[in-house]
């Protein structure tokens, strides 16, 4: 029974794997790094170039044809995206050049206007740098500190509902934010972002969450308003769109109420030799030509998403991981260790260290091999200084993946051990 | 072709050199950044001569090959001839061709070694 339906669900993704072109040009890759950067499908490939060939002109100013197609273009894709989040408008939607981008934009336009001497930033051990270091930069400049929740034994938060910890022993009134990922980066570990955000504001209701979406929104379907975030930020390039382009989701008061983040053309309301006012959102947080291609190309990523269906995708991921799991498990026994929390705050990356091999060692056979996988910190030094290790080899899953490519991983894993002894 | 070829392989099973020095004149650590590896060198220069150089720390299979045949190579030679070493060297050293990344690891021993003669 599990058999047949998986069957049939693998040539499902085979179809969505023949939308890659990469696969045309690069065969016999095994692709395990889409939580660096995805691969693109032609969709997104084919809307970049439309717009460079058909309408490539500046949006918000032109009152020709081209322009208007361009503005409607680019406010289009804002929808799609404002859509696929579940946010209550558009105009929450703001386009940065990626994640780092708009967790800075939040850290520098209202971070670091109220965090005083004594104040709490609250985040994790498991940040990615990203939503780690502008929080550190703001604490450290404002004497302020920065509170961090550990993870278990299992690689999860310490403050999940099984845990002895509770939000309650790092929540206080002093905190003012609260900065935290979905999804781990390194340990594919998701937060239950709801429950913890609902705990913290119980606690202290005036605090600013932040969650860092960018190993959730290409994986999972995600709905701010039911999370109960204050903003939410993810990037382009990990869920099948061009690089260059993020987005900076905020609830529309706290984005009325916030300063620009940088200054100049398109973000004004009026300008006088004296004086300035501003845009609105999300005008007034876009200043100068945005990334225009790139954001019409994320409007057709979310459609082609859509069309797939990010549970689908989801689901596909975590079933591939367990079986990676569990086939390394089998193959290397103790020579192998797997950083991953059990399910079901488990996604689709797989990180492990392997016997006494170098990380750069392992994913260089393997890349001599056709597997393509991340070795390193992964951009999140504290969390391996917490795990002990200076480096991981991490294998991550998206869409395109089949059962195939994790025999190769074991396969080329095999080779390490033959090669290295 | 594999990187991980004879020399590479042996000079990574059995690293020459690696030890600490007790009555080193010298001792540098440098650390690589892109995966967190350090590197610890010890030497001992005498009358304008590397009298004795070890290495230890931990690296990959590309950093402790190169710190072993660069340690190999530098052993009881005059300090102004080693002042002379460049990355192709090391390279030269390894008989493979590296991507920049992989440079990087090969090259940590050089740094280390440039920092103990610049001392």
């Amino acid at each position: 029974m599990h058999r047949s339906i998986h069957r049939k669900h693998m040539t499902s993704i085979q179809d969505i794997k023949k939308q890659f072109p990469i696969f045309q040009n690069n065969p016999s890759l095994t692709y395990l790094d889409s939580s660096a950067t995805s691969l693109k499908p032609q969709t997104v490939i084919d809307a970049v170039n439309q717009y460079y060939i058909e309408y490539s002109a500046n949006i918000h100013r032109g009152i020709y044809t081209i322009a208007e197609k361009a503005t409607q273009e680019y406010e289009r894709a804002r929808k799609s995206i404002a859509t696929f989040i579940n946010a209550s408008s558009p105009e929450e939607v703001i386009f940065t050049r990626g994640t780092t981008e708009s967790l800075n934009l939040v850290a520098s336009s209202l971070g670091s206007e109220i965090i005083g001497k004594d104040d709490e930033i609250v985040t994790t051990i498991m940040e990615h740098h990203s939503n780690f270091v502008p929080w550190q930069e703001i604490a450290t400049k404002a004497q302020g500190s920065l509170v961090i929740i550990p993870i278990r034994d299992d690689f999860t938060l310490a403050v999940e509902s099984t845990g002895k910890s509770q939000i309650s022993d790092f929540i206080s009134s002093k905190t003012k934010l609260l900065a935290i990922t979905y999804v781990s980066n390194t340990l594919g570990t998701i937060n239950s972002v709801k429950d913890i955000i609902t705990a913290a504001k119980k606690i202290n209701p005036d605090i600013i969450t932040i969650v860092d979406a960018a190993q959730a929104a290409p994986h999972m379907p995600i709905d701010v308003q039911d999370v109960g975030c204050d903003f939410l930020a993810f990037s382009g390039h990990k869920m099948c769109g061009p690089t260059g382009i993020g987005v900076l989701w905020g609830k529309r008061a706290l984005l009325e109420r916030m300063r620009p983040y940088q200054f100049g053309g398109e973000m004004i309301d009026h300008v006088t030799v004296e004086k300035t006012t501003y845009a609105s959102p999300p005008h007034k947080f876009e200043a100068g030509t945005p990334a225009i291609a790139q954001a019409i190309g994320l409007g057709a990523a979310v459609d082609f998403l859509n069309a797939v269906g990010v549970e689908k995708i989801h689901q596909h991921e975590v079933t591939l991981a367990a079986h990676t799991i569990t086939s390394l498990k089998k193959t290397f026994g103790d020579r192998i260790t797997i950083y991953s929390p059990p399910a079901p705050y488990r996604s689709g990356i797989v990180t492990f260290t392997f016997g006494k091999y170098h990380a750069h060692d392992v994913a260089h056979i393997l890349d001599e091999e056709g597997v393509a996988v991340r070795a390193g910190h992964h951009c999140t030094m504290p969390l391996h200084t917490h795990l002990g290790i200076p480096a991981s080899v991490r294998a991550s899953f998206y869409l395109y993946n089949i059962e195939e490519d994790v025999k190769k991983l074991v396969a080329g894993l095999k080779k390490v051990e033959a090669v290295l002894k | 072709m594999s990187i991980y070829g004879d020399i590479i392989l042996d000079h990574y099973h059995n690293p020459r050199n690696y030890k600490t020095i007790s009555q080193k004149t010298h001792a540098v650590e440098v650390k690589n950044p892109l995966c967190g590896d350090e590197l610890t060198m010890e030497a001992i220069i005498k009358g304008g001569k590397l009298i004795d150089i070890g290495f230890s720390g931990q690296g990959c299979a590309i950093s402790l090959a190169s710190a072993s045949l660069l340690t190999e190579f530098v052993k009881d030679t005059p300090v102004e001839e080693l002042k002379g070493i460049t990355p192709e060297d090391v390279v030269g050293l390894l008989h493979v061709e590296l991507s920049p990344n992989r440079l990087k690891c090969a090259l940590l021993s050089l740094e280390a070694l440039k920092k103990i003669l610049s001392q």
